[in-house]
């Protein structure tokens, strides 16, 4: 993605900064609007060419739970979102693995593969980041 | 009595106050975020298994569950219901306590 910028004229000095981004999202899908206003800035992220990675810990885990239909609910299943950040060169996801085990929930379970660490290697990854967005 | 936890239990203690101050014969509903409580593995499974033996009914809205994810791993014991349900319980019981 190195000619696309989403139409932003880039000059020499930005556009050679590569920042270590991480989202961090903690919340479920639909009960609040947190998870799909993040997803949202992870796009908008990607046409800026950074170093992002998506975590997912706590409630967070939910939102790439397999198996959500909303049409009872009447919302938009954003679920499927995830499954396409591959094309938009956001490769890096992680779950927290104490996150699953205390909902019953294993990687099988999830929309997209990740990369399941321990909190400890979770911290070492937060700690390596030059800016952490919450959600 | 209807209780109804909208919030997730690992989000808020809303469940936990609720089951606190349910008493026997009365009915629990969880909803929106609320519904995780009603899967299997979660830390409240034991919690609602707890109170369903002590005569306390658990309702589960089930396009919440659906639109989730989460339809398939619900708690043996725990009921599902579709809104007209939701508005039975309602009409049932003789009061609400929304714990919000």
């Amino acid at each position: 993605m190195t000619e696309s910028t989403g139409g932003i004229d880039m000059d020499e000095e930005s556009s050679g900064t590569v920042k270590k981004f991480a989202f961090i999202n903690r919340k479920a899908p639909y009960g609040t609007i947190y998870a799909l206003e993040s997803l949202e800035v992870v796009l908008i992220s990607a046409a800026f060419d950074q170093d992002v990675s998506l975590v997912f810990v706590d409630d967070g885990v939910y939102q790439i739970k397999k198996g959500q239909g909303t049409k009872a609910v009447g919302m938009k299943n954003f679920s499927p979102a995830y499954r396409a950040l591959e094309g938009y060169d956001i490769e890096k996801l992680y779950v927290e693995k104490e996150s699953l085990e205390s909902r019953g929930l294993t990687e099988d379970d999830l929309v997209v593969p990740v990369e399941v660490l321990t909190s400890e290697e979770m911290a070492t990854l937060m700690d390596e980041q030059d800016v952490v967005m919450s959600f | 009595m209807l209780h109804i936890v909208n919030k997730s239990p690992s989000e808020r203690n809303t469940l936990d106050a609720c089951l606190r101050m349910a008493k026997k014969g009365s009915t629990v509903l969880l909803i929106e975020d609320g519904v995780y409580a009603a899967t299997k593995g979660n830390t409240a499974e034991s919690k609602l298994k707890a109170v369903m033996a002590k005569d306390i009914h658990v309702y589960a809205l089930w396009p919440d569950l659906e639109a989730r994810g989460m339809q398939d791993t619900v708690i043996d014991g725990i009921k599902q219901v579709d809104y007209p349900g939701f508005v039975d319980l309602v009409a049932e019981n003789k009061n609400v306590q929304s714990w919000l």
